[in-house]
């Protein structure tokens, strides 16, 4: 015995010892529910921090633009009388954003904004001998897009190098027209603009979409293709955290009158997706969590039972209620720790194998899994509140026997 | 006046209260023991011995009636008190040893003085170690019940009903389970210890052989005191 722990952790830690075989199976339960929890919410959160940094790399995360314009029926429906009308939408050429300058210098005062990059985008055409492919033409101001998106972190071939002859392309493009760093491409609007660009850099946005699609410009270069010489067309932002970018961009569009679209917004789909997905994580978590307990308590109502006659011996020697209760408690508090801890150590060993094993095609891993310790230190809590919780039932029982029919031969 | 360690008034006991089966099954007692006395409880099989020794030991609550302890009145008492009250003043040594198995011989000796004091120290070491060297067990102080045989069981559970010096040491049928010279070793440890320390005995006991050693015999039929008298060569 030691003088150090009271009588409540001996008798719990000795009971718990001297019930070898049932101790070692509920500990392994316990064990496998922490393992399965631990390692599903790693693999989770890894796979959604890789989707949202996949997604995030190539957009900002809120971006401003000119309310569109609503299109209003000319003539008002009478009393009465239903009238079938087709309001066609009006057609959306680029536009500006109204005093985009004041805009901006507002934006910087935010402190829920990091950085602001006016941007001038639109549809164009890259031409190439009889070729064409229609692009999305993004005209920026280097130094402050970088901070919205990391493109030179992104360039494959060439420099990060922009003056107003130069253009970014995709490698996508690239290999779809064939053609290299260095190389001159046309580039046309509907609007009339027409201007012959020289590849500086080649991007890889890890999105084949984006790679396909997006040519990045000079600001000036995209306002002359797309006739809206002093304009912009949006003014992207960046926040401090991009998953409160959609209340950021409701403030945001209230105040100024502008559309503020978030990436969260933008994604829609993809936000319904991993939240089902996490909603099913947790109700599996919930789920692995209640038969767990359910197991200690069911383990611990045994034990009582198989214990009576020595809880009645305690009690006749003098020991109280309070004790009794505090003894199965502490057995089930115990239990749910010692199974979170080997649990925790079974999902760093599946989490560590995973690494191993989950690798792309190239050898690189698949998507980061984290040890996070504040993982580990929830699991060992629940595991240790549910144990308790789940040896409260067993612990009254074995409080409230009665000395004397404990006793009884 | 001599020292009184517990009084029953008028006590009976009802079981199955407010039941069609209830059924009284002690009627009335009155009894007084004397500090230091080694009495021996005797009667047929279901007159009651058990149930009263329960009450005595506030194991249980009679139906009606006072149990004083030292002086003392035990029905104003609530559950905790009487617990608490229980482990200081009592000890018990019953027929099936009940030590815990879970424990050493020593710690089991220690178990009501941890439970008194919530913490072990050296201290009960020490104290429970004189009790196993008293019932002869010492060298066993490391095994468990499992490695000890009926008698050694039963002289631990002596040394541990001892532990906190009670007054008064209640026994019901503590060698009914163990062969005759066992039970003879283990009557003479008691009686010893008894008079080692003073301390009030009542033996539940269907022998008679050991009944006539002890210094008073209280015989129970159909829940009442039929006899109840001292033994001549005591
Ligand atoms: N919990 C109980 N509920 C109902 N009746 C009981 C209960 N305990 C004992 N009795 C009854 O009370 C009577 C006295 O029982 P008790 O155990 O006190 O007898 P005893 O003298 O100790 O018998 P024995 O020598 O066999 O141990 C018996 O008729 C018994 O059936
Ligand atoms: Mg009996």
């Amino acid at each position: 015995m030691n003088d150090l722990l009271p009588f409540e952790w001996i008798a719990a830690i000795r009971f718990l010892r001297e019930g070898r075989l049932q101790s070692l199976f509920i500990v392994s339960g316990v064990a496998i529910g922490v393992a399965v929890i631990v390692f599903m919410s790693a693999l989770l959160s890894g796979m959604q921090v890789n989707i949202f940094k996949r997604v995030l790399t190539s957009q900002p995360h809120i971006t401003l633009e000119r309310p569109k314009e609503a299109a209003r029926p000319q003539r008002a429906d009478e009393p009465g009388e239903a009238v079938l009308a087709t309001v066609q939408k009006p057609s959306q050429r680029v536009s500006t954003v109204d005093q985009w300058r004041k805009v901006r210098d507002d934006m910087r005062r935010r402190p829920d904004v990091l950085a602001v990059s006016p941007t001038v985008a639109g549809p164009a055409f890259v031409i190439r001998g009889d070729g064409s492919q229609a692009i999305s033409l993004i005209g920026i101001d280097p130094e402050e897009y970088v901070k919205i998106v990391p493109i030179p972190e992104k360039i494959v071939a060439g420099t990060f190098r922009m003056t107003n002859s130069d253009m970014l392309v995709g490698t996508q493009l690239a290999e779809d027209l064939g053609v290299q760093l260095g190389d001159k491409l046309r580039v046309a609007t509907a609007a009339g603009g027409s201007l012959t660009l020289t590849i500086a850099g080649v991007f890889d946005m890890g999105s084949r979409g984006v790679n396909q699609r997006n040519v990045y410009v000079l600001l000036t270069t995209a306002q002359n293709l797309l006739q809206l010489i002093g304009g912009v067309s949006s003014i992207d932002l960046t926040v401090p955290d991009p998953m409160q970018a959609e209340v950021v961009a409701r403030s945001i569009a209230n105040e100024t009158g502008l559309d503020a679209l978030s990436w969260i917004a933008n994604n829609n789909q993809l936000f319904v997706a991993l939240s089902a997905q996490t909603f099913t994580s947790e109700m599996i978590r919930f789920f692995v969590g209640l038969s767990v307990a359910a197991g200690i308590a069911s383990v611990l109502v045994v034990s009582v039972v198989q214990r009576s006659k020595e809880v009645g011996i305690l009690r006749a020697m003098g020991g109280s209620r309070g004790q009794l209760l505090r003894v199965f408690l502490i057995q089930g508090a115990v239990v749910g720790l010692l199974g979170s801890i080997i649990g925790s150590a079974i999902a760093a060993g599946l989490i560590a194998a995973w690494r191993e094993i989950a690798r792309n095609p190239d050898g690189t891993a698949m998507f980061p899994l984290t040890i996070d310790p504040q993982l580990f230190a929830w699991a060992a809590l629940i595991a240790t509140l549910t144990g308790l919780l789940a040896a409260v039932t067993p612990a009254i029982r074995a409080a409230h026997l009665e000395p004397v029919a404990a006793i009884r031969g | 006046m001599v020292d009184e360690v517990l009084r029953l008034e008028g006590v009976t006991k009802s079981y199955g209260l407010g039941t069609p089966a209830e059924t009284e099954v002690l009627h009335g007692i009155d009894l007084v023991l004397e500090k230091g006395e080694f009495s021996a409880l005797i009667g047929p099989s279901g007159s009651g011995k058990s149930t009263l020794l329960n009450i005595v030991g506030l194991l249980d609550r009679p139906t009606r009636g006072k149990l004083y302890i030292s002086g003392r009145d035990t029905s104003t008492l609530d559950e905790a008190a009487l617990t608490q009250l229980r482990g200081r003043t009592i000890g018990f040594v019953f027929q099936y040893h009940y030590l815990l198995s879970a424990f050493t011989a020593l710690e089991n000796v220690m178990m009501p003085m941890l439970l008194a004091n919530g913490r072990p120290d050296e201290q009960m070491r020490v104290t429970a170690r004189d009790l196993l060297e008293k019932v002869g067990l010492l060298p066993f102080q490391n095994s468990r019940a499992t490695n000890m045989s009926g008698g050694q069981q039963q002289r631990v559970a002596i040394a541990r009903a001892l532990a906190l010096n009670p007054p008064l040491v209640l026994a019901d049928e503590p060698t009914g389970n163990l062969d005759t010279q066992s039970a003879d070793n283990v009557f003479q440890l008691m009686k010893q210890v008894s008079a080692a320390s003073k301390t009030t005995v009542l033996l539940v006991t269907h022998n008679m052989d050991l009944a006539r050693r002890c210094d008073r015999i209280i015989e129970l039929v159909d829940g009442r005191l039929v006899s109840d008298r001292a033994t001549p060569a005591a």
